[in-house]
């Protein structure tokens, strides 16, 4: 782990690891800073708890959420659940695939966009949705989701 | 004197610009050196028209709805800060006919008040109940619930009154407060909007539980989907810390109680309470044999009453207007009111707060207003991914939990997604086993092993070579995952996929009797 890995794995640790049931919030905490779980950062985890790596591991790659790998500058979440669907979700993932040149859990070339699949983001009545970097953005049309791409700087 | 002007701050609306609009009508006031106080509410429900513009004014408070920032300049020369004409405008909010029928008991104050002024959460009735369930004996705090006839409003409906009694009678150091709040059913938004909207009323809630129970600590175990929601409710349990509500002695009963929010990770299965408790203690969200049941034996191995949002958010009416009043809504065994969330492909979308017993029909057309295409409406799913889709001929169905299950569907959370007649009901049923697939927890057989067979036997149907002994293999496993899944995500996911095949057995290939259609 570089540096400022390390630091926020110790700070995170630091600040909860006798937390009741931490290893959630200590996850979380990782993440926010550095946008994904570095796994060299497991058995530092592990041993502040007194788990196993594998404990730690099984817990990190249970959860969606979590990622191992550095992600983008941005997150797009495409929500693929039942009621975008009803709206035409399945159409909108399509031409936003194609649009990034990527598929989902990948991130363009350029280290600009990572694409997400979600299951709901409880937006329901304004559907189709995505989230952008945790911002959610309903009723998309083509229109909107190539603005909402362009607003972050991927080029055609 | 400066006028109030009332611009949401619910993910709905945010997500349709409310941020931009709230920012654009402080700066077009600034130029107008008109005084202006921007207020951010949560939403009143009526999601085709946010974001909603508020304005108060003496006779009332006047709607504008579906503003975008292009629309400010014109609203401030209209005169909409007298509430004049414009054409956007809706009139009284409150007399708009989605409201006005609606029998909002937990959702009163939703999209009127600030959420976090515990001034405005005090003015409309709130902590009225939390001081009532401090002056009665738990015993008949916990006999109000039950006399209430409140049901777990997460899906499951087991009554509240008896889980929490079992918590109250079983001795222990430490008892806990859960709530549920890993809303992950796609149609469903009541949890969130309360969270965001109304936070005060889950925070009363969820003390009223632990005053009752004697529980001196709570969590709320919040999905990540919902920045908003956790950001909401940080900052209203740190006012209502301040204030006395939370923390040592509760409203000066003597009593503690304590919260706490957690972020769940994205795992649908930890809307599953045993996932959840697993979850809550730093582990994998698998799913734990019962018995024991939480309330005996739950987080940390401690009595436990885990209730979902709406659960808690109902309890601060019925210790304030009595058991008895909100037991007089409702039919059969389905007592008090829902807030039924309308989604998906829906004119008017939103959040309806109804008695139980309001036909689907009246909620789908007369709430609703039909599709949002404006095609003939041709399936609905009641009750998140593990409900049945439901044809016309059953839309005159009753929401009320024994009517939906007479007829193998479920209320659930109440959320009812809406398709038109383009739907393709067996893609939706591969759907339904793709998504057990992906959300399974591993720990049981049928459903980490069937969802993927489900997912296979689909698609060989849906290739059509040869669907009727393939729809054979189908039904086979799906009655294995009904009868041998350890929860509900196994267990409830062939009611879509056999409700889809029941109902519209053309999109797979049958004829209306169920046999193969010759090619």
């Amino acid at each position: 782990m570089d540096s400022e890995s390390s630091r926020s794995v110790d700070d995170a640790l630091t600040r909860l690891k006798d937390v009741p049931g931490g290893l959630l919030p200590i996850l979380h905490a990782i993440q926010d800073v550095l946008g994904y779980v570095p796994p060299d950062a497991v058995p530092t985890i592990a041993k502040a708890l007194n788990l196993s790596r594998a404990e730690v591991h099984g817990v990190v790659s249970f959860y969606h959420h979590f990622r191992t790998e550095k992600p983008g500058r941005h997150v797009l979440e495409v929500c693929r659940a039942e009621a975008c669907q009803s709206m035409g979700a399945d159409q909108l993932a399509v031409r936003i695939r194609e649009r990034l040149g990527v598929d989902f859990h990948q991130t363009t070339a350029d280290g600009n966009v990572t694409l997400q699949p979600v299951y709901c983001l409880g937006n329901c009545a304004c559907a189709p949705s995505v989230a952008l970097d945790g911002e959610p953005h309903g009723r998309m049309t083509a229109e909107r989701v190539e603005a909402l791409i362009a607003s972050v700087g991927a080029s055609r | 004197m400066s006028v109030k002007v009332y611009v949401p701050c619910d993910s709905s609306a945010l997500s349709l610009g409310a941020e931009g609009v709230a920012r654009a009508i402080g700066a077009e006031a600034a130029r107008r050196g008109e005084s202006v106080t921007v207020v951010r509410n949560g939403s009143r429900g009526m999601m085709w028209l946010e974001p909603l513009v508020e304005v108060e004014t003496p006779s009332g408070r006047i709607g504008y709805g579906s503003i975008g920032t292009a629309d400010v300049a014109s609203l401030f020369d209209a005169g909409f800060l007298e509430g004049k004409a414009h054409p956007k405008s809706i009139g009284k909010v409150d007399s708009h006919p989605y409201l006005a029928r609606q029998e909002r008991l937990c959702f009163a104050r939703m999209g009127v008040i600030d959420p976090l002024s515990y001034e405005d959460y005090a003015a409309l009735g709130g902590w009225r109940g939390l001081r009532n369930a401090i002056a009665m004996k738990r015993t008949d705090a916990v006999a109000a619930v039950t006399t209430s006839g409140l049901r777990g409003r997460g899906g499951a409906a087991f009554p509240t009154g008896i889980k929490w009694k079992t918590v109250l009678e079983t001795a222990a150091d430490q008892k806990y407060i859960v709530c549920n709040a890993d809303e992950g059913d796609s149609g469903t938004f009541s949890d969130r909007m309360t969270m965001e909207g109304d936070p005060f009323v889950l925070i009363e809630g969820m003390a009223i539980a632990g005053v009752a129970t004697g529980a001196t600590k709570g969590y709320i175990y919040v999905r990540s989907e919902y920045p908003h929601a956790e950001r909401a409710l940080l900052a209203a349990i740190a006012i209502a810390h301040e204030r006395g509500a939370l923390g040592a002695d509760v409203l000066g009963s003597g009593q503690r109680f304590d919260l706490e929010v957690r972020r769940g990770a994205g795992a649908y299965i930890c809307g599953e309470e045993t996932s959840l408790l697993e979850s809550l203690e730093g582990k994998r969200g698998m799913v734990r044999y019962k018995p024991p049941v939480p309330a005996v034996s739950g987080l940390f191995g401690k009595p436990t009453v885990v209730n979902n949002v709406i659960t808690f958010a109902s309890l601060p009416i019925i210790f304030d207007r009595g058991a008895e009043f909100y037991r007089d809504f409702g039919m059969g065994r389905s007592r008090g009111t829902l807030p039924i969330q309308l989604t998906g492909n829906i004119k008017q979308g939103g959040l309806v707060e109804k008695a139980f017993g309001v036909p689907l029909r009246e909620l789908l057309y007369d709430y609703g207003g039909g599709s949002a295409s404006g095609r003939p409406i041709r399936a609905v799913q009641v009750g998140g991914p593990l409900g049945a889709f439901l044809p016309e001929s059953q839309f005159d169905t009753p929401l009320d939990y024994e009517a939906f299950a007479s007829i193998g569907a479920m209320v659930g959370h109440g959320g009812i997604v809406v398709f038109d007649d383009t739907v393709d009901m067996a893609r939706m049923a591969r759907y339904a086993m793709e998504f057990c697939a992906v959300e399974s927890c591993g720990k049981c057989t049928p459903c980490r092993i069937g969802s993927t067979r489900g997912v296979e036997t689909i698609d060989k149907i849906i290739a059509g070579r040869d669907v009727g002994a393939d729809v054979a293999v189908l039904e086979s496993l799906c009655d294995t995952m009904l009868h041998g899944s350890l929860c509900a995500l196994g267990g409830m996911t062939p009611f879509p996929v056999l409700s889809a095949l029941k109902h519209f057995p053309e999109d797979f290939g049958l004829d209306r009797d169920g046999l193969a259609v010759a090619a």
